[in-house]
């Protein structure tokens, strides 16, 4: 009986686990500010005890220290009050996008479906003309799909909830499988694709689903905005302690003036806008966030009309994450 | 004939799926509710169960305990076909016996029927 109570007690102080239930980190949780508010009081409630006795009779110490350790406690109550409101908004800000995606995505499966079903239509073919109105309700339809998709990805991104699960992950193979999944896109594009890698590549320590997101992204843009065919070079080696990917294409370039915003939150450069509307302007800055969120590091290098060249790095896994993983 | 039964309560992707998998040449069956799509489970015996999370009455994990726990059922593949995308449902599904979890949103009519034909193989 008595074991059970002591454990319970024990379990309360473990805070990093009480914590991880509201997916913060320690100096958000309102357990843990408790019990550290409730520290500080008593540190400062000694502390004016023993410097207040050196000045007054103990009478009035004990009114002084009875005073302050009241303040201290009011005060703590509404500072650990105002980090449990932030917790509440955070977890329905949560709730809310994953509510408002799947609510949207509804609708716009049926829509994508019906599409589907209309295209099938073998009885009753439809002529070019309502091919053509079918397409561009699918397009758009599709549009709005990927963004429901991106805003999704953005909000996890913001709260820190990429759910991300790094392993050793080798990259050769998920960009051979792309290519090759992309190589249809990129022959209505006149755009070749081009792949070498190291012989014997170690495996970069990252998150496979995210790092696979982040390459889809940069070789949909490579391959997109190259207006009237080039080729497109994929290049794996290592550097250092690193992974390095480089994708070069001949495309149309970012201008030197949105440069700097390339990253940005649906930012999109004037130059492209004017080809194509569809993307979201949120693909970079996903796929930033997610190198970084791996420890690794993204760039481009670009030069308007004639080509960019982006590129990131990603640690190599080391022996004590092989370890970690050979025991999950 | 293969057999199918698709659980969902979203009346337009009922219609769109039924007429798309019958002329891919399946037999097929809808339930609107949890509930009922257990017991037509057990009546029906499909060889595969296409199953939406968010549903009434019942939800989508706990049709997947209860065909679990039904001998009748166990056995029946499952492909949880949702608009739903958290990691952690992902884990549960699979945990509870879904053979695989699709994004409605993400596939063509065409890219699921191939699915299921991986997993009847």
């Amino acid at each position: 009986m008595e074991n059970t109570i002591l454990k319970n007690v024990c379990e309360q102080f473990n805070f990093s686990k009480q914590c991880q239930k509201y997916n913060l980190s320690i100096w958000q949780c309102p357990s843990f500010l408790t019990f550290l508010t409730g520290i500080v009081t008593l540190i400062v409630t000694i502390s004016t005890y023993v410097v207040a006795i050196k000045y007054a009779s103990p009478e009035i110490v004990a009114l002084i220290v009875l005073a302050m350790a009241a303040v201290l406690m009011i005060f703590n109550y509404l500072i650990v009050q105002g980090f449990e409101r932030l917790v509440e908004a955070n977890r329905l800000k949560t709730e809310f996008v994953s509510i408002a995606s799947h609510q949207l995505r509804t609708p716009l499966t049926g829509i994508k479906w019906t599409i589907n079903l209309m295209k099938n239509e073998t009885t009753f073919p439809l002529t070019g003309e309502q091919n053509r109105k079918l397409e561009m309700i699918e397009e758009n339809n599709q549009r709005m799909i990927n963004l429901v998709n991106d805003l999704l990805n953005i909000s996890r991104v913001e709260q820190g909830r990429l759910n991300m699960e790094p392993g050793p992950v080798h990259l050769e193979k998920i960009i051979q499988d792309l290519v090759k999944e992309y190589k249809e896109f990129s022959k209505a594009n006149n755009v070749k694709l081009f792949f070498t890698f190291k012989k014997n590549l170690k495996p970069a320590f990252t998150d496979r689903q995210g790092i696979e997101l982040v390459l889809r992204n940069l070789m949909d843009n490579a391959i997109r905005y190259t207006k009237g065919g080039g080729d497109v070079k994929i290049r794996l080696t290592e550097k250092g302690n690193f992974i390095r990917y480089e994708i070069q294409d001949q495309g149309v370039g970012i201008p030197k003036d949105d440069q700097k915003r390339i990253f940005q939150k649906f930012f999109r450069s004037q130059n492209v806008m004017k080809y194509q509307t569809q993307g979201t302007g949120l693909g970079l800055f996903i796929a930033k966030s997610i190198i970084n969120a791996s420890k690794g590091k993204m760039g481009f290098k670009s030069q308007e009309n004639k080509g960019t060249t982006f590129w990131f790095e990603l640690p190599i896994v080391n022996k004590k994450q092989i370890k970690q993983n050979a025991n999950l | 004939m293969k057999k199918i039964l698709f659980i969902e309560d979203e009346p337009t992707l009922q219609k769109t799926v039924d007429k798309f998998l019958e002329n891919s040449g399946y037999e097929i069956k809808g339930a609107m509710d949890g509930e009922l799509g257990i017991k037509m489970a057990k009546k029906f015996q499909p060889d595969i169960i296409l199953l939406d999370l968010i549903l009434p009455k019942m939800n989508g994990f706990e049709v997947l305990e209860e065909l679990q726990r039904d001998e009748a059922t166990k056995n029946i593949p499952v492909i949880v076909l949702t608009n739903l995308e958290g990691s952690v449902d992902v884990e549960k599904a699979i945990s509870l016996g879904a053979k695989t979890y699709l994004v409605k949103a993400n596939y063509e009519l065409s890219e699921i029927v191939k699915k299921i034909e991986e997993v009847l193989k």
